[in-house]
């Protein structure tokens, strides 16, 4: 597959899948889609992902993954009730997880409403945290397309530098997938310098085959990650769902040579299970996606406990929970 | 013993024009395995399967005492060793033990002790034989761990198999006989089961375990008495199983167990007082076997060897095929009758299965088979290593394209090989008609259904078969038209007591596992 200019093209430009065919004028135009869609196995695809829970991870191995991990934690809240307090608590958390160990590193974003985003921006500032805003309708999209644009263009005005947006899932799953290319691929657009992230919400997709399929058109419509869940719905993130999507980055990879981004997010929530992520990764996609600029854990209670895990490392003893400032 | 090629292996290809060995990588031979085909730019080169994040070693660590010496098991106890030989870790080449070497005399005293048991365990209450099948099972699942590491110390397997695979299905099958103990007139209704008498029983080393389990379970559960011969280089669990039959208190003379080599098996198998011999193992042994049994009238099943041929067509969910390939050719080092060694692709996607099959395969861990991440363990004996090598050899003089995707180097004791697969394979080729019994797969192509049926169903062997598709109609026409005992369908390699095995042609005949594993053990 070739690779297709970046930014507005001016030439009619086809997307031909096994399941559409429609023109596109004029797109901004990303990357090729694959030719026919790609099916996955749901019982093999389980199975592959279960063995990677099964691989020993102890000592020395065990605390660098867990420093590893807590580097990629965008640290959550998206609550009703959140207030720019709730916010300032959890900007400090993600810059010193743990007073009482300043090696630790510090976790890769805060991800808030874009309502909150200014409040982030004040105390993040320098920091070397990111701003992950959720936007275009978070969480669930339906909203009409110019809505879900200005919810963008403000989040990233307020100083939001990541953008973790929903697709239509209602569209894709009607078959529009054209319209959610064009959405996908318009949002881009509208984050300017901010990374693109494409929640799939794959808890309603609900095959593998789909989880594939939306992997694919986010990507060729020019997510710089793509990402699970919103955690709003259940089931959120998934070993299983984490291996497809980490599939078709790796395809995409192969490909194109441009490297994509994963981000489960939603039901991790202890330190062993981000371990088991983090072997998934590096079995599949290799050695350098161990990195918080291309994957990440959204979750806020994992941060604590892989904390206490690397406390016990560290003196021998578990902590309380109330040991550690809440996240 | 299971050794398939004792004779020399001549390459075949040899007067072919097209396979001649060409260093400048110009021939047709070496364009494989797109062949004809250009590849696109590809940066799966790039993917970095390196040491960042490499785990640390997770050695099994529990402390298994191992006997310096071990004597037969013969009418429910331990014999004095006698002339014994070494059985060691293939994987560092320590000594574990010395076993003794069954003689003539050996044999005929375990022949006995299990005729003598045989009427009492005949009659005894089929609820009864249950229950000393349960109290196996029962016992197997208390004492997995310290089975699991014996296991894998003397056979080479990863910690993580004989953990996760091989102990469970143990305890699996014997559970699952003692629930068929008292049920037998309903799985021969309007007949009247008995016992067939004294089984003799030769197992192979691949799953030593699990294969002496596979034996004595159906045999019990019948009301049959048993001698067992293990492998040479693989004795010691089935003599733990011994002390598991001691602890639970079976019967003496029920289950005896002599340890030897192929003379052993010789003498036990051409024994005059044995009224049925099951084996498992390589097809050369097989027929001399048969040729044995056929003398008398002695019953007779043959679980032999296969070159079972994987086929993924071009709609398959490739991700998903690629990791049943792995499981197919790679478990337990490609040790496995029913290996899926022949890789049937079609055309349009052999790019894509071979791009990513050189990726996964980099991806594997290959070393200490006591780190529970390993998995890729030790070659289980220096005779078989010689026997894989001289396959690969074979396969280069051929003219076939060999890919080893890891660079990583072996360890520098023991027995290794590290996991590869050859491309621009022909069905004229040796590597694809003979059984190697390791890690080396041969890959070819097909254009057509029909022609991958033609082309897998074009062996001697009957073994098993892997069918690789999204769509239904096709796995239950292809299915159906492979000459073998098993299919697996969008998977490989699974085996559960309840689910009968066994091959075709020259892969030998009867079952093992589920009600049908019942057959050979009962005259009705």
């Amino acid at each position: 597959m070739a690779m297709q200019s970046h930014g507005h093209g001016t030439l009619l430009f086809f997307i031909t899948t096994g399941r559409f065919f429609l023109p596109i004028a004029p797109t901004p135009a990303r990357y090729n889609l694959p030719m026919k869609s790609i099916t996955v196995d749901r019982v093999m695809a389980d199975q592959r992902a279960a063995a990677f829970t099964k691989r020993s991870i102890k000592t020395s191995a065990k605390e660098a993954g867990l420093r590893l991990a807590l580097s990629m934690v965008d640290l959550t809240t998206l609550e009703g009730k959140d207030s720019p307090e709730k916010v300032r608590s959890l900007c400090r958390k993600a810059i010193l997880p743990d007073a009482n160990d300043p090696t630790l590193p510090h976790v890769a974003a805060i991800c808030v409403y874009p309502e909150l985003v200014h409040v982030a921006h004040e105390e993040l500032e320098g920091s070397g945290v990111h701003i992950a805003s959720v936007a275009t309708g978070f969480p669930s999209g339906q909203y009409p397309l110019e809505v879900r644009l200005d919810d963008t263009r403000r989040a990233v005005e307020a100083g939001a530098d990541e953008i973790d947006m929903v697709i239509s899932r209602g569209r894709f799953l009607a078959g529009e997938r054209g319209k959610v290319f064009d959405e996908i691929a318009s949002i881009k657009d509208a984050c300017g310098q901010a990374h693109l992230k494409v929640i799939l919400e794959t808890g309603e997709l609900e095959t593998y085959d789909l989880v594939r399929e939306a992997s694919d058109l986010a990507i060729a419509a020019g997510a710089d990650f793509i990402k699970t869940s919103t955690g709003k719905v259940a089931p959120a993130a998934t070993m299983g769902v984490t291996l497809v999507m980490l599939e078709a980055v790796r395809d995409h990879f192969i490909k194109t040579g441009r490297k994509i981004g994963v981000k489960p997010a939603g039901g991790i929530r202890t330190s062993k299970q981000s371990l088991h992520y983090l072997v998934m990764v590096k079995e599949t996609v290799g050695d350098d996606w161990l990195t918080p600029d291309l994957f990440r854990f959204g979750a806020s209670s994992l941060t604590n406990d892989i904390l206490m895990q690397l406390a016990r490392r560290r003196t021998g003893r578990y902590m309380a929970g109330h040991d550690f400032s809440e996240a | 013993m299971t050794d398939p090629t004792e004779h020399e292996i001549k390459p075949t290809g040899a007067a072919d024009p097209g396979f001649h060995l060409d260093p400048a990588g110009e021939s047709p031979a070496r364009r494989s395995p797109h062949q004809g085909r250009q590849r696109v730019h590809t940066h799966a080169d790039e993917l970095n399967f390196g040491a960042a994040w490499d785990y640390a070693p997770a050695p099994e660590s529990a402390k298994v005492v191992i006997a310096p010496k071990y004597g037969h098991f013969i009418n429910g106890r331990f014999t004095t060793p006698g002339k014994t030989f070494r059985t060691i870790n293939p994987a560092n080449e320590e000594v574990l033990s010395e076993v003794s070497e069954g003689s003539t005399k050996d044999v005929n005293k375990a022949v006995a002790a299990a005729r003598e048991a045989l009427p009492k365990w005949a009659k005894l209450k089929p609820t009864d034989r249950a229950k000393y099948l349960f109290r196996i099972a029962r016992r197997v699942q208390e004492r997995a761990r310290e089975l699991a590491i014996i296991e894998t110390r003397d056979g080479g397997k990863p910690i993580k198999e004989s953990r996760d695979v091989d102990i469970p299905l143990v305890a699996h099958h014997f559970f699952y006989y003692a629930g068929w103990a008292d049920k037998l007139p309903y799985a021969f209704p309007n007949r009247d089961p008995r016992p067939v008498g004294v089984c003799a029983q030769i197992i192979p080393w691949n799953f030593p375990l699990l294969m002496a389990a596979w034996k004595i379970a159906p045999a019990l559960a019948c009301g049959n008495t048993v001698v067992l011969k293990p492998a040479e280089t693989t004795p010691l669990t089935a003599l733990r199983l011994a002390e598991i039959f001691e602890e639970i208190d079976l019967p003496p003379g029920v289950v005896n167990i002599v340890t030897g080599a192929g003379e052993t098996g010789k003498a036990l198998a051409e024994h005059k007082d044995i009224d049925k011999i099951a084996f498992t193992g390589s097809t050369a042994v097989g027929k001399l076997l048969a040729r044995t049994a056929s003398k008398r009238g002695v019953r007779l099943t043959l679980e032999l060897g296969g070159k079972s041929p994987n086929i993924i067509f071009e709609d398959a969910s490739i991700d998903q095929a690629v990791e049943g390939i792995i499981q197919g050719i790679y478990f337990n080092q490609g040790h496995v009758c029913c290996a899926g060694s022949r890789l049937f692709v079609q055309e349009s996607v052999v790019g894509e299965v071979v791009e990513k099959l050189t990726i996964r395969l980099k991806s594997l861990r290959l070393g200490d088979p006591m780190d529970k991440n390993t998995d890729i363990g030790a070659i289980n004996s220096k005779e078989q290593l010689a026997t894989i090598n001289r396959y690969l050899k074979v396969g280069d003089d051929e003219g076939a394209h060999r890919i080893t995707p890891s660079d990583k180097p072996l360890p520098k004791k023991g027995f290794w090989c590290n996991p590869c697969f050859f491309t621009g394979v022909q069905q004229s080729h040796t590597i694809a008609r003979e059984e190697i019994f390791g890690p080396v797969l041969a890959v070819q192509t097909f254009r057509t259904p029909e022609e991958a049926l033609t082309r897998a169903n074009n062996t001697p062997y009957g073994l098993a078969a892997g069918v690789w598709t999204d769509k239904g109609s096709k796995i239950f026409d292809t299915a159906a038209r492979l000459e073998c005992g098993v299919v697996w369908c969008n998977t490989y390699n699974k085996f559960d007591a309840a689910s009968p095995f066994g091959g075709f042609k020259e892969s030998g005949f009867g079952r093992e596992g589920g009600m049908q594993g019942l057959r050979p053990y009962v005259r009705l």
